[in-house]
């Protein structure tokens, strides 16, 4: 459409005016009549046993109406929480799940996990009621560090006796051999992918309300994927049949991954109104307990090795990494170190042979899940940082390194299952080369140097696999669900639409680029347009929203229905405008007759829909309103080039993002104020995961150093700059829009991007993360010592 | 319970409340104001910004006894006659926003700095400005332009 609000344009959104003027519907936000609150008991220790736990002081406290422990969860025989992926092990072996009770049975295994619920007239109440359950714990020994945890004399899991949870591995092992026999030169690194907690602004937060006339439950609840928690709630938990549990998934302040999982806290909510009488039981998550109790990111420890011929050609690759799953499997924790990570390993390189092995294991922590990026911010960190340092060790230029060794023809099928269908990698790093200013680098690197500072340069040429996926394709790699997307398209007898989507959304902006969408190809004014979503009575289906897709899986299920829409009523036209169907047009929100001066406005052709006097409804229908399921054929595959500049003080061993540069090929790009908005964010929470960000327990005490907000150093406005952002356009070949995902790359290409320049610095192979002034100096001060 | 008065968003408002209930609760649960948010419980986020008396404060750290005959303005008082206030019209304006939680005490504190500063804000003080409040979605990128423009605009 012309109008200046289709398909590429700068469209403000149509959300913001709720939220910025504060009717935002958030689940904190709403109270129903009757509601009680929840309060959770967790666990004090790292691994306990649960001797006996005393409710009976707890239960005459003020206000208390329900005091529930595992054992009332499983006398109702509601089932455990799940890990809907499995993984087999290379000897064929079933990964080793235990049991996930959604309220602890006989043993607690890291700290904060759910013991017991209070319910209460008021959240004061039901908080003083809770410190008055006595629980007799039996203190285990624990382990929390993933490098110790193998094999560690405490066992957190008897299906599990050396704490593994599976041993996986992809690619050709002996042809990777065979590769580095041949191999002129070897680099080898040694990586920790630090632990980070997602942190969304908007806690966990549920209300759960059993209705004793209906025999019906409704949970509210902070989830990116209403219909996916329903699924889990009534097929695997069993508290209901679907027909009877309806998930509303309001506005959400936040996703980032952490709101995919199906947590205890949200099912106890639904599960325990029918035992107060069917009062309505609500939770809002404090931010401590999102520290504790929301599922964690990250946490690999990986050796790597890269082979390189004399020509400075990768040939060869070697990866294996141990991934922390914490002390359960949560909701998707399996796919995110093995599918989500190594099939990643390839980068944007054309590498011949590739293998990797990952052990993935319990330690007594909060459990391990994806947060945004999920598996490829790994891959791209192993990746970006083993290229570097091949290049510094290879005397090469790390960017022409990289274009040396790119994948320039396509489709391109990697060692590691992926077939990259489309990309322009070299145009990209040109592109980034121009914008960060790398020729001026070595003045502004000398410039600092005259200060006594230190200035680096690091590239992260990334790739992801993203639009996740398609259904089949997954499900023979152990998926439990497909991850199609649904759409229904319902147009009213005035002409306006709502659209129905499964997608979710919580920051991305949905309401105004799926409107978009509608607005091109219908000529409809965006404002005739409403997104509806986050609602399981309202929307037919949906898998939700992470691993962006909701363009090009979500807003694909949108074209198709917009496609029968257009189909169905240029039937219509043709029989109001008597003419043959082939012979009518559509074009801008009108529907013209070829070679008369006869037309239709689209609003006009929604009326003698629903009107249905001038057709024959026998033969068509009345009613404009068409769904369609969309499965996607592969993944989609961003990618681009950051370069971040830093200046490290050399005083104080501060660290500063000084420029930062972002290029990336995200395909056709529906809104581009809200993609770079996407980029903007993702680069931050990488930002934050290289100079700040680092969740800490205590290896003697199991505890949780970096509980809250003073600890845990999130990123600030101060801390990062204003970013330079470009865009080169591959569009997708496997999609209509030619869409690929830009929420993830941001987060996924930043930490290696950072680190690099953070080594290039301080000229060292590895510098930890989070590179912390402290850290930062201490590397200071071993140069200091080195160069005396 | 004690009762107390207040002057929310320029309506006389009253309520009994605890001795140890807080501000933000008193907004959001006796006034079902649920614009102003928590999102942590050691005041450091600064979703729950309000202007008391004309000043920003984190009404998550603030007792509601305490301000008894304040005037209290919440991110739903901003806006005059239907038309949102200058900082509200940047922040659209500008994508200074995603998901919105954290918003409201942004554009409440962004009001603020410039009532202390002035309209003529350079991207360091800005930057500077917003220790206090933190968001995660946008990484700031856009709500430093948002304030700039919306500040101009004051």
């Amino acid at each position: 459409m012309d109008n200046g609000t289709g398909i590429g344009a700068r469209v403000k959104r149509k959300e913001d005016h709720r939220f910025l003027t504060g009717k935002g519907n958030y689940t904190d936000d709403i109270n129903l009549p009757k509601q009680t609150y929840a309060y959770f008991v967790r666990s004090p220790h790292a691994h306990a046993t649960i001797n006996k736990i005393d409710t009976s002081a707890a239960k005459k406290m003020p206000g208390v109406v329900g005091v529930f422990t595992g054992e009332d969860v499983a006398a109702t025989k509601l089932g455990g929480l799940i890990c809907g992926w499995m993984i087999h092990s290379k000897d064929g072996s079933p990964m080793k799940a235990g049991p996930h009770p959604i309220l602890a049975l006989g043993k607690v295994r890291y700290v904060g996990d759910h013991v017991a619920v209070v319910i209460a007239e008021t959240r004061d109440q039901a908080k003083a009621a809770a410190a008055a359950v006595d629980v007799d714990y039996g203190v285990l020994p624990h382990v929390v560090d993933v490098a110790e945890a193998m094999g560690h004399k405490a066992q957190i899991h008897d299906v599990a006796p050396d704490n593994r949870v599976f041993n996986w591995s992809i690619g050709d092992e002996a042809a990777t051999d065979a590769a580095f026999k041949r191999a002129a030169h070897v680099t080898k690194v040694d990586l920790v992918n630090n632990r980070l907690i997602p942190n969304a602004m908007e806690p966990r937060a549920a209300i759960g309300y059993y209705d004793t006339g209906a025999d019906h439950y409704t949970l509210y609840t902070t989830s990116q994927n209403p219909h996916v928690a329903r699924l889990v709630i009534s097929a695997f938990h069993g508290l209901a049949p679907e027909h009877k549990l309806r998930v509303i998934a309001p506005d959400v302040g936040g996703g980032f991954g952490s709101k995919i999982f199906i947590y205890a806290e949200e099912v106890v909510c639904v599960w325990a109104s029918k035992f107060v009488g069917g009062r309505p039981v609500k939770w809002t998550g404090e931010r401590s307990e999102s520290f504790l109790a929301d599922a964690h990111g990250r946490d690999h420890v990986t050796h790597a090795e890269l082979a390189t011929d004399a020509g400075g050609k990768i040939i060869g690759f070697k990866v294996h990494t141990k991934a922390a799953m914490g002390a359960y499997l949560s909701t998707f924790a399996s796919c995110v170190p093995t599918y989500l990570y190594a099939t990643l390993l390839s980068g944007q390189y054309n590498i011949p042979a590739i293998y990797a092995e990952v052990d993935a294991i319990y330690t007594n922590t909060a459990p391990v899940d994806a947060y945004r990026g999920a598996g490829r911010p790994e891959a791209t960190y192993v990746v970006e940082r083993i290229v570097e340092t091949a290049a510094r060790e290879l005397k090469m230029d790390p960017a022409e390194f990289r274009r040396k060794n790119f994948v320039s023809s396509f489709p391109h099928q990697t060692p590691v299952i992926m077939c990259y269908d489309a990309g322009d990698y070299a145009a990209a790093l040109d592109k980034a080369l121009e914008i960060a200013d790398v020729k001026g680098f070595a003045s502004r690197k000398a410039a600092s140097a005259a200060k006594g500072n230190f200035r680096g340069l690091g590239y992260s040429a990334y790739i992801e696999a993203c639009g996740i996926a398609p259904s089949a394709a997954i499900g023979s790699l152990g998926a439990g669900v497909g991850l199609w997307e649904s759409a229904e398209v319902r147009v009213n007898p005035v002409g306006t639409v709502e659209i129905l989507t499964g997608s979710h959304s919580h920051g991305q902006g949905h309401e105004t680029t799926f409107a978009q969408l509608v607005s091109d190809r219908l000529g409809v004014d965006i404002n005739n347009v409403a997104i509806v979503h986050g609602d399981t009575d309202k929307v037919q289906f949906g898998m939700g929203t992470y691993g962006s897709r909701s363009g090009a899986v979500g807003m694909t299920a949108i074209s198709k229905a917009l496609d029968k829409v257009e189909a169905k009523a240029k039937r219509i036209a043709a029989a109001v405008m008597e003419s043959s169907v082939d012979d009518i047009e559509f074009k801008n929100g009108t529907f013209t007759v070829k070679g008369t001066d006869k037309k239709m406005a689209f609003g006009e052709v929604a009326l003698s829909a629903y009107v249905a006097h001038k057709f024959n409804s026998a033969e068509i229908e009345p009613g404009l309103k068409e769904s369609a399921f969309h499965d996607p054929s592969n993944f989609v595959f961003p990618a681009g080039v950051h370069i971040a500049e830093v200046e490290i003080d050399g005083d104080t061993g501060v660290t500063s993002v000084v420029n930062y540069t972002a290029v990336d090929d995200f395909g056709n790009v529906i809104n581009p104020m809200i993609v770079e908005g996407q980029v903007h964010g993702g680069i931050t929470q990488g930002i934050g995961q290289a100079l700040a960000e680092g969740c800490v327990y205590d290896k003697e005490s199991g505890q949780l150093l970096t509980g809250s907000y003073m600890d845990y150093q999130m990123p600030r406005a101060s801390d990062v700059p204003s970013y330079k952002l470009g865009f080169t356009c591959t569009p997708c070949p496997s999609n209509p829009l030619g869409m690929k995902g830009c929420g993830e790359a941001g987060a996924i290409a930043s930490p290696a991007a950072v680190m690099n320049a953070v080594t290039d610095a301080l000229g060292v192979v590895d510098v930890p993360m989070p590179a912390t002034p402290h850290v930062v100096w201490q590397q200071l001060q071993h140069l200091k010592k080195a160069a005396e | 319970m004690p009762a107390i008065s207040m002057t929310v968003n320029g309506q006389a408002v009253c309520g009994d409340v605890e001795g140890r209930t807080l501000l933000v609760e008193f907004i959001r649960e006796k006034l079902g104001l649920t614009g102003t948010h928590v999102g942590c419980d050691t005041s450091q986020c600064g979703a729950c910004v309000v202007l008391v008396n004309g000043k920003a404060v984190k009404s998550c750290t603030a007792l509601a006894i305490a301000h008894d005959g304040a005037a209290v303005t919440t991110v739903e008082g901003l806006a005059q006659d239907g038309k949102m206030h200058p900082m509200q019209e940047a922040f659209r304006d500008n994508h200074g926003l995603q998901c919105g939680f954290c918003t409201p005490g942004m554009v409440i504190a962004s009001i603020d700095m410039v009532n202390r500063l002035g309209k003529n804000l350079s991207e360091d003080t800005i930057r500077h400005e917003l220790e206090g409040n933190i968001c995660r979605c946008t990484g700031y990128h856009n709500i430093v332009a948002a304030v700039k423009a919306g500040a101009a605009n004051m």
